[in-house]
């Protein structure tokens, strides 16, 4: 069935499933965000206890949103895989060191004998929150502003710039970008809290927070967006496979796929609608707009810097050792192997979504938790 | 392919894959078989309606969960640790090796992250059954994902379904099938599961053994006895079999590893197998010292492991190294300049393409594909290179049996005094199974260094030397991430102990 495909269209297939996922992913980063609440909002300790445990049981669910994406990159564009994680070596580690430190943080951090200390592991969840978003953050700006690699005739990898990736964050864009998704991740933290808790007062300072936490993420938004309108890009010639700048070429490809525009205005009205529906009525459910929306917005995003004849992870050294999807793709067999695989993916949304369904059919509160000895 | 080679940074990435690794393996194992034994526990509890079972079940999921927590922490890195570390390898095979780890993620870890949440915050949101349901899914979605984890692995050992592209310059996969019923694959897999399913019995019957000894919940401390030493001793016995079918397929595809295991330098027909020994550590591949200072060999044994055939010869180290024309064996020598030859053909296949010069590039290309097998070899310096250490090998393959073999009378005992009901008047029996959840980690430790040390100098095995799977970072880069991973995996290590042994010494009645 799937064999019978073109290689391109596979390729074209498979960053909208990667892409998909690391949409979602930014979605899911609600976790992150609601980590940095914990102490930047002012929460009583039983406020904090309900956040934490909250969080608590999405986390891994983020965390395994983020192994996949990194496996589907790995399965999908190899190239990509190999020349990201091993050149811009410093900024992979460092967001790899705030999974780390998150992963233990909520089952230990209440625990008798934990070593380290209540403090420490809230640090860590702050440390994942906040620098471990802005460093993905700045990693996916490179997407469109470049990096300083070279590859050779065998493909590999040469990283030209000592700070093997951290570099990234000299530019104000990348930054913008990285400040942008831990804004937005605040705000989506604030929305999903304010839906699952039932605790009056928490969920009235949640809905205050997310709107203002939205207006922190809106400059560096438009400081983006204006940008990507303004800037050049890496234009693919389709013929031979060349990396030319090409001024406006983001614009254009807004305006070439108008799809793409679409699906970017979309999202971003369902963003800001979810909060200001949160902020203005007694509704609690705008992470259900939010939330989609920002799976949209990533989406667009993600389909300028790759579709088009773009190249998605361009060199801003040696322009034709840049990746597009074509060349950092894995082979056709594996693709099409891989497809047949992704006929998964709806199985695992609809498992996912009905266990939550049932899971979070009532909200939580303080008195469950008292009742329950395993809380965070 | 690459002009610097600073081995120094190679060994600091194996040094950081290893620590990663082990670490990793301190917990995995315990996840995947504590699942089981949680999920049997609560089946009792839904079967039977009495509460100290479910007690019983919630207690050990709290370890579990303290557990699961730091497995997800350390094996996060282990995926990425491709790529950073790795990356010349993720390019070169990431076409094959790729898919298996996506599928993982896909088909298992999701399984695993979702329904663990429904284990543990779900006891009053959902039906009892459902609940059961969420804890056999965590059980099937922890295994699953070994599965996948560990066809990746058993594909590393032996390479199959695949062929190289000359004009990207990586391997490509051409047979899925191959790579996952490969039965290199497939019994790596059951060995390694059914190795953690013991490891995890041997948990429960420390900690079990230890409440026995405080005269401490003993009627608890006997139920958990029970099913987890039945679980254990099945697991045991089936780890001794998968031992044998595993040594006997790596015999075929590693026989470089197998003669590291024995320490076994001159084939031999019929070969014996070397139940105990005390190494020559100045031996060296080619010279004329004994290999061995003292050792205990069972005749034939080594020929029945490796070949079904107690008659069979078995290449040693200097057969494989340097040849063996009687017995029909290539040494590495002869491969390293056909290699060379590859190296060479697929240099000039680029240039000639570079200057648009078809001709040169077809002969080059001919020239390639001829010894293409054996293109891994060519980046050799040296035939003695292809030969792995073997002291670790050797001592590591026999704590690995010798533990193993010693933990089915273990449990057989323990059974036999539970039916008996003598056990709690076994004082030195219970400090000795107390302390035996130790003696399973250091036999799973020693396991994975037989397997991965025993692959060396290979990261794919003939293929592609770790030297050149590694990606262009210099060594102080690596050396300063292998200090930060040690003194983070260390402190979480050492908190994940403290944390479990209080909850431990607060016991089920703390619930």
């Amino acid at each position: 069935m799937f064999g019978s495909l073109d290689w391109s269209t596979l390729q074209q297939l498979w960053w909208f499933i990667t892409t998909l996922v690391g949409s979602l992913f930014i979605f899911l980063t609600f976790v992150q965000g609601g980590q940095t609440l914990l102490s930047t909002l002012s929460l009583t300790e039983d406020e904090k206890i309900l956040v934490v445990n909250s969080l608590g049981r999405k986390w891994e669910l983020t965390f395994t949103t983020l192994v996949m994406f990194g496996g589907a990159l790995f399965a999908a564009f190899p190239l990509f895989y190999a020349t990201s994680f091993g050149g811009a070596y410093w900024v992979w580690i460092l967001i790899l060191f705030t999974f780390i430190i998150q992963a233990v943080s909520y089952e230990y951090r209440r625990k008798p004998d934990n070593f380290l200390g209540k403090g420490v592991y809230d640090a860590f969840l702050f440390i994942n929150g906040s620098i471990g978003i802005l460093l993905i953050g700045i990693a996916v700006g490179t997407f469109f502003t470049g990096s300083n690699f070279t590859l050779n005739d065998y493909n590999l990898v040469f990283w030209d710039h000592p700070l093997r990736g951290l570099e990234a964050a000299f530019s104000f864009f990348n930054l913008s970008f990285g400040l942008f998704l831990v804004f937005l991740a605040r705000t989506l933290g604030a929305l999903y809290l304010a839906n699952n808790l039932g605790h009056e007062t928490l969920v009235a300072k949640l809905k205050n927070s997310s709107f203002n936490n939205l207006l922190c993420a809106l400059p560096f938004l438009l400081y983006v967006l204006i940008n990507l309108i303004l800037m050049d890009g890496y234009a693919v010639n389709p013929a031979d496979g060349t990396v030319v700048l090409e001024a406006n070429k983001y614009l254009h490809n807004l305006l070439q796929m108008p799809l793409n525009l679409i699906l970017l205005l979309v999202g971003l009205i369902l963003v800001v609608f979810g909060v200001v529906l949160n902020r203005f009525t007694a509704s609690v459910r705008g992470i259900w707009l939010s939330g989609p929306g920002t799976v949209l917005t990533g989406l667009a995003l993600f389909f300028l810097a790759g579709y088009n004849n773009t190249a998605f992870y361009p060199s801003k050294i040696d322009l034709n050792s840049s990746l597009t999807i074509y060349n950092a793709s894995s082979s056709h067999y594996t693709l099409t192997v891989m497809t047949y695989v992704a006929l998964l993916v709806p199985v695992v949304l609809g498992y996912i979504s009905w266990t939550w369904r049932q899971m979070d059919s009532k909200k939580l509160t303080l008195e469950e938790l008292a009742a329950d000895k395993k809380s965070y | 392919m690459i002009e610097q080679i600073d081995l120094t940074m190679v060994n600091w990435a194996r040094a950081t894959f290893a620590l990663t690794a082990m670490y990793h393996w301190i917990f995995v194992p315990l996840t995947l078989g504590l699942s089981f034994i949680c999920a049997f526990f609560e089946s009792i509890y839904v079967k039977t309606g009495d509460e100290q079972w479910k007690k019983l079940t919630r207690f050990w999921m709290t370890l579990f969960g303290i557990n699961f927590a730091i497995g997800v922490a350390t094996g996060i890195i282990l995926e990425f640790e491709f790529g950073t570390n790795w990356s010349n390898y993720s390019w070169m095979v990431g076409d094959i090796f790729g898919a298996p780890l996506a599928i993982e993620g896909l088909a298992a870890f999701f399984l695993e992250a979702t329904f663990f949440a429904v284990m543990f915050f779900g006891w009053n949101r959902v039906s009892k059954k459902a609940h059961l349901f969420a804890t056999w899914m965590v059980a099937v979605g922890s295994n699953l994902s070994a599965v996948w984890i560990l066809i990746a692995n058993g594909w590393m050992q032996n390479p199959v379904g695949m062929k190289f592209n000359p004009d990207l310059a990586r391997f490509e996969m051409t047979d899925f099938g191959a790579l996952v019923f490969s039965p290199v694959a497939i019994s790596h897999f059951v060995h390694v599961t059914s190795s953690a399913f013991l490891y995890a019995s041997l948990f429960v019957v420390a900690v079990s053994s230890w409440y026995l000894l405080k005269k401490r919940h003993i009627q608890f401390a006997k139920r958990s006895l029970t099913v987890a030493c039945t679980f254990g001793l099945l697991a045991s016995l089936f780890v001794a079999y998968t031992g044998d079918e595993h040594a006997y397929h790596a015999a075929n595809v590693q026989p470089m590893k197998l003669a590291a295991m024995e320490g076994l330098y001159d084939g031999e027909a019929p070969a014996g197998l070397v139940a105990a020994g005390l190494l020559n550590f100045s031996k060296k591949p080619g010279d004329d010292e004994d290999s061995f200072i003292f050792k205990v060999k069972i005749p034939m044994v080594l020929s029945l492991l490796a070949n079904r055939d107690i008659n069979s010869f078995v290449p040693g180290i200097n057969d494989l190294v340097y040849g063996n024309t009687a017995e029909n064996i290539m040494g590495v020598e002869e491969k390293m300049v056909r290699g060379k030859l590859a190296v060479a053909g697929l240099g000039d296949y680029k240039a000639a393409q570079n200057v648009g010069d078809q001709l040169a590039a077809s002969k080059a290309l001919t020239l390639f594909e001829k010894n293409s097998d054996y293109l891994g070899y060519g980046y050799l310096d040296s035939a003695e290179q292809a030969v792995p250490y073997v002291p670790l090998i050797f001592y590591s393959f026999r704590v690995m049996v010798g533990l193993g073999t010693f933990f089915i009378f273990l449990f057989a005992a323990y059974l036999y005094l539970l039916y008996k009901d003598q056990l709690e008047k076994q004082p030195l029996l219970l400090k000795l199974g107390a302390f035996s959840f130790f003696l399973g980690l250091v036999a799973h430790e020693a396991g994975w260094i037989v397997t991965e040390v025993g692959r060396q100098p290979w990261a794919i095995q003939d293929l592609l030397p770790v030297t050149i799977a590694r990606s262009n970072l210099d060594a102080g880069t690596v050396e300063v991430t292998f200090f930060m991973f040690l003194i983070l995996f260390t402190a979480l290590l050492i908190a994940e102990l403290k944390i479990m042994t209080k909850q431990i010494s607060i016991g089920p009645e703390g619930d």
